[in-house]
């Protein structure tokens, strides 16, 4: 006992505070969005300050469909922390399950994307001022999404070994925030490079 | 006991430093060459104006602050026969509001003063016989081009004096060909950074002829602390004479001075000593030489050398085959002070040194030692004395 | 100090002398114990202890500096060495001095003040602590490394703020520079996690009864500079990232040979560069919070005030960045409005000053050395609030950017505010630390010679500045009138060096030799001071409770408590 006991009355209201897991990564979000925002802004200054091409309008493509899957998986992720929260874990596990497929044709299409502007465009992150903004930003997204998936694909596998219970809800809560956040730096990112970029 | 009155004695003590250090300063202001508080031009002025105004505000809140400060500490030291608590006071909304309301209105005040000089400075307009100079900031030294009068000079800047009767301002676009530099000469104005992909701009209206100097402001590399900046302002007709001179090129010049540089050692001839004598052994040293330049120690000879090596590849002799962009522009350097950016005296022994090495004058300075011979480094030397 | 003063009446019986059972074992035992710690106060001393390394470190680059600029065209050290001593000094001073030393008190006070057991997050705790010593390694093995195997480097020469294109390949090859922007990185990293940990801690973590208004200043400092962190050094973080694209890769985001930019990189870094002040200025604030009300034996002033003026600081620091470009060329808008929102923050930090002024009045001020350093720190602050005012005044600014004006002006807040208050905290938290008290007759060598030695230095380095002296410069012309001055700056920069020194002897001295502390030596009224000196691993053996900001005040003025005002 090295301590001074502190007698007090007691506080009788219930002494509530928020989880920690939400409020770090909620901090998180707080300094991955000044990351973005610092690359968002790198590409909007650097837009038409390059002194040779290949130029966006030349080589961008909308991605439309591969940025509604990515986007629509925000939709089936909250279906996923909704079940959960309800102990229904055989919806829990399709609807997560459907989020990492949705995630992973996401990436495909970035990686095409890739594929086709280097071999057919060759443009890489070194050829001029709007390569290196390009590769940084979407990649700088990319390796989110892929930080993501490692980390759903762990917990898809608890739940499928049934190592995952409804008590888990509020870690796959705080996960399901993330992915939310990655989501919506990509309408940032999707702006910014197809719409305002082109 | 002793400590509190220490205390008190020391804060009192530091309150009569800091005012006599501050007379001192300003006495001995106007005799130092880089003082901002001995302005020559009118942004320069205005600038001192305002800080004055903002020493004098800073030193009233200063005394105030610090008089309460000391005042405090004397009157509520604890006594030795102290032992109850004092009474806890935990604030009050009154005093909070009152000491956020009276820096507010300081602030307005020194906003709007400051506002005053910034945008009288800042966005002068350009007089239509304004003299224009482009300055590019390289590492480490100043290249000055006049765009009116097609002249090219570098880390001297000459500008005419701006008199009430014929004012005549100078507007400078800087800009820099590497990394970022500054230009500042205190007397004449504040600061402007040169960028690369950039173009800024400064202005002053030098108010009594002189040199003034002043330095890069802004870190560049390894020889940052040597990129000095000299500036001088001439009277008008000076400043005509200068820039007729500046526009001659150097093969106006070498015909002009035909009969003269024909004659043998005119290099030697036309400096004021201190070059080695030209009939000094070679050391065997002569093999390296091409065949077609003799061993004469004269600037012909010193042409031939200079034009042979890679000095033209990077220095401009205006009027001859040397034409390079990356090293100051040598076509009138004997009538410059001073060698590498104001580092050294421009003497022939200075300049033959530098020559043979340029590292013992500004270690880590982009112009190579060429590795010639003593007698080559001679004949150089000769003939960058005959660039007048 | 005031060993004598009696713990009141009633708590006597309750403090349990003994100190805390640490584990004896094996001297590997005792290391692997440090390095597999998740303990929330022995990290904190890991990092406390790996800043003051750093710190005689930094100190020693900064007493070279000062001999090299002792006489003009002095060659005590080449160009090149000295560009590398300015560069690795504010470097080191900022990322491995300033933010470890702030953190760890924080690691070490935050949970105590607020009856928690430990951080929100023990392992991400260590990690930080690990990746940001790592980042200080990375750094210094950049001595061997960058030239150790192909010859074209040492350590980084690009100053601390690094201003592209200076940095790019072209004008940096050779690695210096790239062990500069990941060891950056890396303590950019670290200082994030340990900014989540303190968030997530204050937020989730307080004892039963602590509300947000009743915490502690020193907590809602903390949680106020781990917010500017997130938003501050995370641009930092991304525009290294840049770099070393730019470095690595072939990228082009500063290379303005291909069209890219050196104001954007400055605009990057200021945006970390000027919060980072706050960063480091708040958490000095915070000990100025608790160490003043303790021996002017008075309540803070304006505790409300005291949190809005903090968080204003905060918030108005992330939008004053390019008063450090008043020079580059920005509009005379730009420029008039940084000037205008440079102004402001004086608003906030004036009600700070003014608030420590109105808690010593009326008090019984026991001039111990902690407070003495406190002491010259409010009125150091004062006059760095006041030069600080001057250089956002732009027109002006024109005329001081890059002088040794803004040397001593920001010394004098690094130092005269910050060491300054650190060295407050030492000797005020150095009992609960270590359970001994600090020498007090060494403790006021120390701080009248670091008094003397720094108004020496830096009240004379303005002068220079006024006078034309840029910083930066390895050497100075003869005839420009700095060389006195310039030797009196050295001089005082010796003079602090020796207070150091007493420092550092008294810390060990007093670590086997002082006096025993007790849990509560200064009679204070937090919470840590309610537990044991060095407080048991657990901190507190049941989990306070609370009523009102100073919880030991109530208990040891029961007729009086603090919680009958709320």
């Amino acid at each position: 006992m090295a301590t001074i006991p502190l007698e007090h009355a007691h506080n009788e209201a219930e002494w509530r505070l928020p989880t920690r897991g939400v409020v770090a990564m909620t901090s998180l979000i707080i300094a991955e969005s000044t990351i973005f925002t610092i690359f968002v802004t790198a590409y909007l200054y650097n837009l038409g300050r390059d002194t040779h091409g290949p130029t966006p309008k030349e080589v961008l493509d909308i991605p439309w469909f591969y940025s509604i899957c990515l986007i629509s998986s925000s939709l089936f992720i909250w279906l996923a922390e909704h079940a959960i929260e309800h102990a229904k874990m055989a919806a829990f596990r399709l609807w997560w399950s459907v989020t990492i497929l949705l995630g992973l044709i996401f990436l495909y299409g970035t990686a095409i994307e890739w594929h086709k502007l280097i071999f057919e465009d060759h443009l890489t992150i070194s050829t001029n001022l709007f390569g290196t903004c390009y590769y940084s930003l979407v990649g700088l997204h990319a390796s989110h999404v892929v930080v993501g998936l490692i980390m759903m694909l762990v917990t898809v596998a608890f739940a499928f070994t049934r190592h995952l219970h409804p008590e888990h809800a509020y870690r796959v809560k705080v996960l399901a925030l993330y992915w939310h956040f990655v989501d919506a730096v990509w309408i940032v990112v999707f702006t910014v490079v197809y719409v305002v970029g082109r | 006991m002793r400590d509190r009155l220490q205390l008190a004695r020391w804060t009192r003590g530091a309150i009569c430093a800091a005012s006599v250090l501050f007379v001192s300063v300003r006495l001995t202001a106007a005799s130092l060459p880089g003082s901002i508080f001995a302005p020559y031009s009118t942004p320069a002025s205005e600038e001192k104006k305002l800080s004055i105004f903002v020493l004098l505000i800073a030193a009233v809140i200063f005394s105030g602050v610090s008089s309460l400060l000391v005042y405090a500490l004397v009157r509520f030291r604890s006594r030795p026969h102290d032992t109850a608590e004092p009474p806890q006071v935990f604030g009050s909304m009154q005093i909070e509001l009152s000491w956020t309301i009276i820096p507010i209105l300081i602030i307005v005040v020194l906003f709007l003063g400051t506002a005053r000089v910034l945008f009288s400075v800042q966005d002068a307009p350009r007089p239509a016989n304004a003299l224009d100079v482009i300055v590019v900031g390289h590492q480490f030294w100043w290249e000055f081009r006049y765009p009116q009068y097609n002249v090219v000079t570098a880390n001297e800047l000459h500008v005419p004096v701006s008199s009430k009767a014929e004012p005549r301002e100078t507007f400078l676009k800087l800009t820099s060909a590497d990394v970022m530099h500054s230009f500042w000469v205190p007397k004449l104005g504040g600061k402007t950074d040169l960028l690369p992909n950039r173009v800024n701009e400064m202005w002053f209206d030098p108010q009594e002829p002189g040199l003034y100097v002043g330095q890069c402001a802004q870190f560049c590399g390894a020889q940052h602390a040597k990129m000095l900046l000299r500036v001088y302002v001439d009277t008008p007709d000076k400043f005509q004479q200068w820039i007729a001179e500046q526009q001659k090129s150097q093969a106006e010049i070498a015909n002009a001075h035909l009969t003269m540089a024909s004659m043998p050692n005119a290099g030697n001839q036309n400096s004021a000593g201190g070059n080695p004598p030209n009939t000094q052994a070679t050391n065997g040293e002569t093999m390296a030489q091409s065949a077609d330049i003799s061993d004469a120690v004269t600037p012909q000879n010193g042409q031939l050398v200079f034009e042979r090596e890679a000095c033209i590849s990077c220095h401009t002799v205006q009027g001859t085959v040397a034409n390079g962009r990356y090293g100051p522009d040598l076509t009138h350097l004997m009538s410059r002070a001073t060698l590498a950016a104001g580092a050294v005296e421009n003497t022939p022994g200075n300049l033959e040194a530098w020559i043979k090495d340029p590292a013992q004058f500004k270690p880590g300075c982009l112009m190579p030692a060429m590795h010639l011979t003593d007698r080559e480094n001679q004949q150089m030397t000769a003939y960058l004395l005959t660039l007048k | 100090m005031d060993s004598g003063m009696p713990i009141p009446q009633g708590i006597e019986g309750a403090i349990d002398r003994t100190p805390a059972q640490s584990a004896r074992g094996t001297y590997l035992e005792a290391i692997h114990s440090w390095i597999v710690t998740v303990d929330h106060k022995k990290l904190g001393i890991l990092y406390i202890a790996y800043a003051l390394v750093f710190l005689l470190v930094a100190g020693a680059e900064a007493l070279m500096i000062r001999i090299q600029l002792i006489r003009p065209h002095n060659d005590f050290v080449s160009p090149f060495t000295f560009n590398r001593l300015f560069t690795m000094h504010g470097t080191t001073m900022v990322f491995l001095v300033g933010m470890p030393i702030l953190f760890g008190f924080g690691n070490y006070l935050v949970p105590l003040m607020i009856g928690a057991r430990d951080m929100a997050f023990p392992r991400l705790n260590a990690f930080s602590f690990w990746i940001s010593a790592f980042a200080g390694l990375l750094l210094y093995y950049s001595f061997i490394g960058g030239v150790g195997l192909s010859g074209t480097g040492s350590a980084p020469d690009v100053a601390w703020f690094a201003y592209a294109p200076l940095t790019e390949k072209a004008f940096s090859p050779g690695h210096s520079t790239d062990y500069w922007a990941v060891a950056i990185l890396a303590s950019g990293i670290g200082s994030i996690g340990t900014a989540i940990n303190i968030l997530a801690t204050v937020f989730c973590m307080r004892c039963k009864g602590m509300t947000l208004f009743r915490m502690p200043l020193l907590p809602w400092l903390y949680a106020t500079t781990s917010f500017i962190v997130l938003v501050a050094v995370s641009p930092l973080t991304a525009c290294q990232a840049m770099l070393l694209i730019d470095r690595y890769l072939g990228g082009h985001f500063f290379d303005t040979q291909a069209g890219g930019s050196a104001i954007l990189w400055a605009h990057f870094f200021w945006i970390f560069g000027h919060p980072e002040v706050y960063v480091l200025v708040l958490p000095a604030f915070a000990f100025a919070n608790e160490i003043i009300p303790v021996f002017s034996r008075k309540a803070i002033f304006g505790y409300p005030a005291m949190v809005a003026a903090s968080v204003g600081i905060g918030f108005i620091s992330l939008g004053v960045w390019a008063h450090h470009m008043f020079t580059i060329g920005m509009t005379s808008f730009g420029n008039a409005f940084f000037t205008l929102s440079t102004m402001l923050v004086s608003i906030p930090t004036g009600i700070k000053t003014f608030n420590w002024l109105a808690t010593i009045w009326g008090g019984r001020i026991r001039f111990t050395t902690p407070m003495l350093f406190c002491i010259a720190f409010l009125f150091q602050w004062v006059i760095a609030g006041l030069t600080g005012i001057m250089l956002s005044v732009s027109a002006w600014n024109w005329q001081l950017h890059n002088s040794y004006f803004v040397v001593a002006h920001f010394h004098y807040v690094l130092i005269g505010a910050i060491v300054f208050m650190i060295f407050a905290a030492i000797y005020y938290w150095y009992p609960k630390i270590t359970g001994r008290m600090l020498d007090d007759k060494l403790g006021k060598w120390h701080f009248w010679l670091m008094l003397i030695g720094f108004h020496v230095c830096f009240d004379t380095m303005h002068i220079p500045g006024l006078m034309g002296m840029p910083r930066q410069i390895y050497t100075y012309e003869a005839d420009r009138g700095w060389n006195t001055l310039n030797a009196i700056v050295s001089v005082g920069g010796f003079i602090q060096g020796i207070a150091v020194l007493v420092l550092v002897y008294n810390m060990v001295h007093s670590f086997f030799r002082g006096e025993e502390a007790g849990p509560d030596p200064w009679d204070a009224w937090t919470l840590e001071w309610a537990t044991a000196s060095p407080p048991p691993p657990y901190n507190f053996a049941t989990d306070p409770v609370v009523a009102s900001r100073r919880p030991l005040w109530d208990l040891k003025h029961p007729e009086d408590p603090d919680s009958a005002f709320e």
